[in-house]
């Protein structure tokens, strides 16, 4: 017998009980469907928050004032208050062969007015670098300029919110905003991004760090970001980042080193296993529904027991026998596969038309997964009906009519 | 040819064994027409499963062709089945889901010819047996003889050296009973051996050799006497 000779029976014998093996279809179906439908639900929620953090770019370091740990212990006598970070910390880290920039930030609150119109917006002191670290775009006009980070020059950049609020229509490129008590001219424009962990990025004013610094009379920065010169380097920039400040601060480790990498990973490797779980908990519909095609294949043996002693009559072995009914539980589950393929496919489609925030794409493995597992139940779950019709005695199926 | 020699086959029926076949000895040779008779249960149809290797003898010897057959596997009794032997049955075992042509098609599709050849093959069969314009027709969309006919065809595709027909016009009215009889005494005038089961006296004298049967032994065999 040729493959194409078996498939060609097996589709004839499925055919000829078309409900049943649409049942069956729809069973293995509704399997593979969960399996895809589930995981791809699983790896949209791992990518929506992975996502939302790495927006801030993998390679970013937040360095912060101050040592969080949570160690026991009474607080120490001598108060113990850590340094602050100042700018010339910020530029130091820059000797550094890790890392490749550094922004420092500075952060207030002042009153911003333009012509009549005033409003209390949040001030960013920052470098040029700031828009590369956060990876932020421009609608309008240009960032602040590379230049010394110590100057501190009068431009500004501002965010699409206070940008609407205090010139409407008019033109804000040009134009001279204040400050506080000082003036600043405005250079561009932010795109709009939405909330970002917290900082409301469209309503933000951007100004030179050295001018946020002297806005605010205080010297000390909120924080400093840094970028890694890649993945592979963050732990080494880390040390680097701690090695460098705890020279400049007299020995003392005072600063907490935050690897926003670590963070997605951690939440990567959180909602990856909620996949897992999700997709073993289909799998065992797959289960289910081999047992299902375990039990058409043994009802079809008794019902064309005749028709096995008559294979049997024309020359069939049973070795052959027995491949004609694995075919046509082998086909079963294919089928049954192919159709839940597209069933999940088609839904994960239409979940991501409703819901775009959720980018809903089954994960690859988890449709192969589907579809060996469907196969393999099919299968294995069609050897043991294959064989009781391959023993079966031929006389005494032929005698059945 | 076909030579038995001692063949015994026992059934358990309940706590008794029942000799279906007790001791039988028996030579047909080659083109020869014989006709079994005798009443249900004397273990007629069993000898032609013997003689068809469908069922094993629990005793005695075996030889077809001069081969020792009670020796063989699976995959080897199989394979003489499927070119040495043609089978006919009473309910005509045609699978309902088929055409009369891939009925027909079936031994040559177990025996692994490729489907051009079987093609031609099938389509000379067809005409063989006036079934021409029935070949996409599915068994429930024949009548009786011709549903025997497609099962002649199948039996015969393979050109078996042997057929065996088990009551083959059992089921049928007399007038295609008799139609199909004269298509299987056409093969025998072709050198085919033919050896069919039947219980009608009527079809058993058109043989030309008549073994009668009672609790599994020949009781008469007209071709001894001869």
């Amino acid at each position: 017998m040729t493959l194409a000779d078996v498939l060609r029976f097996a589709g004839t014998a499925l055919r000829g009980y078309r409900r049943r093996s649409l049942l069956m279809l729809l069973a293995m179906a509704i399997g593979v469907a969960a399996v895809i439908i589930l995981t791809a639900l699983g790896e949209g929620a791992r990518r929506y928050v992975t996502g939302e953090f790495a927006s801030l770019g993998t390679h970013l370091l937040i360095v912060l004032p101050g040592r969080s740990e949570t160690t026991g212990g009474p607080p120490p006598l001598m108060g113990e208050t850590p340094r602050d970070l100042t700018l010339d910390d910020a530029l130091s880290l820059t000797r550094s062969l890790y890392v490749r920039r550094v922004a420092p930030i500075s952060v207030g609150s002042a009153p911003v007015s333009w012509q009549r119109r005033e409003r209390e917006v949040s001030i960013v002191g920052s470098t040029a670098s700031f828009i590369h670290v956060r990876h932020l775009r421009m609608a309008k006009g240009r960032f602040l300029p590379a230049m010394d980070p110590r100057r501190a020059k009068p431009v500004c950049v501002i965010g699409s919110t206070v940008r609407e609020q205090l010139f409407g229509p008019e033109a804000a490129l040009g134009q001279w905003l204040r400050v506080g008590d000082r003036r600043f001219r405005v250079l561009g424009v932010l795109a709009s991004e939405g909330r970002s962990l917290g900082i409301d990025l469209d309503d933000v004013v951007i100004i030179p760090v050295a001018s946020a610094q002297a806005l605010f009379d205080a010297p000390s920065l909120f924080r400093i970001l840094v970028e890694a010169r890649g993945r592979d380097v963050i732990g080494r920039a880390e040390q680097e980042v701690r090695r460098i400040i705890q020279r400049r601060h007299e020995g003392e480790d005072d600063i907490t080193v935050i690897a926003q990498d670590a963070l997605v990973a951690t939440f990567d490797r959180i909602f990856r296993a909620l996949t897992y779980t999700a997709a073993g908990i289909a799998a065992i519909s797959l289960a289910v529904a081999g047992i299902l095609i375990m039990n058409v294949m043994l009802v079809a043996i008794s019902q064309r027991t005749s028709e096995i002693g008559l294979l049997k009559s024309l020359g069939a072995s049973g070795r052959q026998v027995m491949v004609l009914f694995l075919a046509e539980a082998g086909l079963l589950s294919a089928s049954g596969a192919a159709l839940g393929l597209g069933l999940g496919l088609a839904a994960t489609q239409l979940a991501r038309q409703l819901w775009p925030v959720l980018d809903m794409v089954p994960p690859l493995w988890a449709v192969l997964a589907g579809l060996g597992v469907a196969l393999a139940t099919g299968l294995v779950f069609g050897v043991m009906p294959a064989r009781r019709a391959a023993r079966l005695d031929p006389v005494r199926a032929l005698s059945r009519r | 040819m076909i030579r038995l020699r001692g063949i015994q086959r026992r059934f358990v029926v309940g706590d008794q064994s029942v000799h279906a076949l007790a001791d039988v000895s028996l030579d047909i040779t080659d083109g020869e027409y014989v006709a079994i008779m005798g009443p249900s249960g004397s273990g007629k149809s069993t000898l032609l499963h013997v003689i068809g290797l469908l069922d094993r003898p629990d005793a005695g010897e075996y030889r077809l062709s001069g081969r020792d057959v009670t020796t063989l596997d699976d995959d080897g009794l199989a394979h003489i089945r499927r070119s040495q032997i043609g089978f006919i049955f009473q309910f005509f075992h045609l699978v309902p889901r088929l055409s009369a042509a891939d009925n027909i098609a079936l031994p040559l599709v177990l025996a692994g010819i490729a489907p051009q050849r079987r093609a031609s093959v099938v389509a000379r069969a067809l005409e063989e047996f006036g079934l021409m314009d029935r070949a996409r027709h599915r068994p429930d969309q024949l009548s009786g003889g011709q549903r025997q006919r497609v099962a002649i065809a199948r039996a015969t595709v393979m050109e078996p050296a042997v057929l065996l027909a088990d009551e083959p016009t059992g089921n049928l009215d007399r007038a295609t009973g008799f139609e199909v009889i004269r298509i299987l005494e056409a093969l025998t005038d072709k050198g085919i051996t033919l050896v069919m089961v039947t219980h009608d006296p009527e079809l058993g004298r058109r043989a030309r050799r008549q073994i009668h049967m009672r609790d599994g032994r020949v009781v008469e065999d007209s071709g001894r006497r001869q």
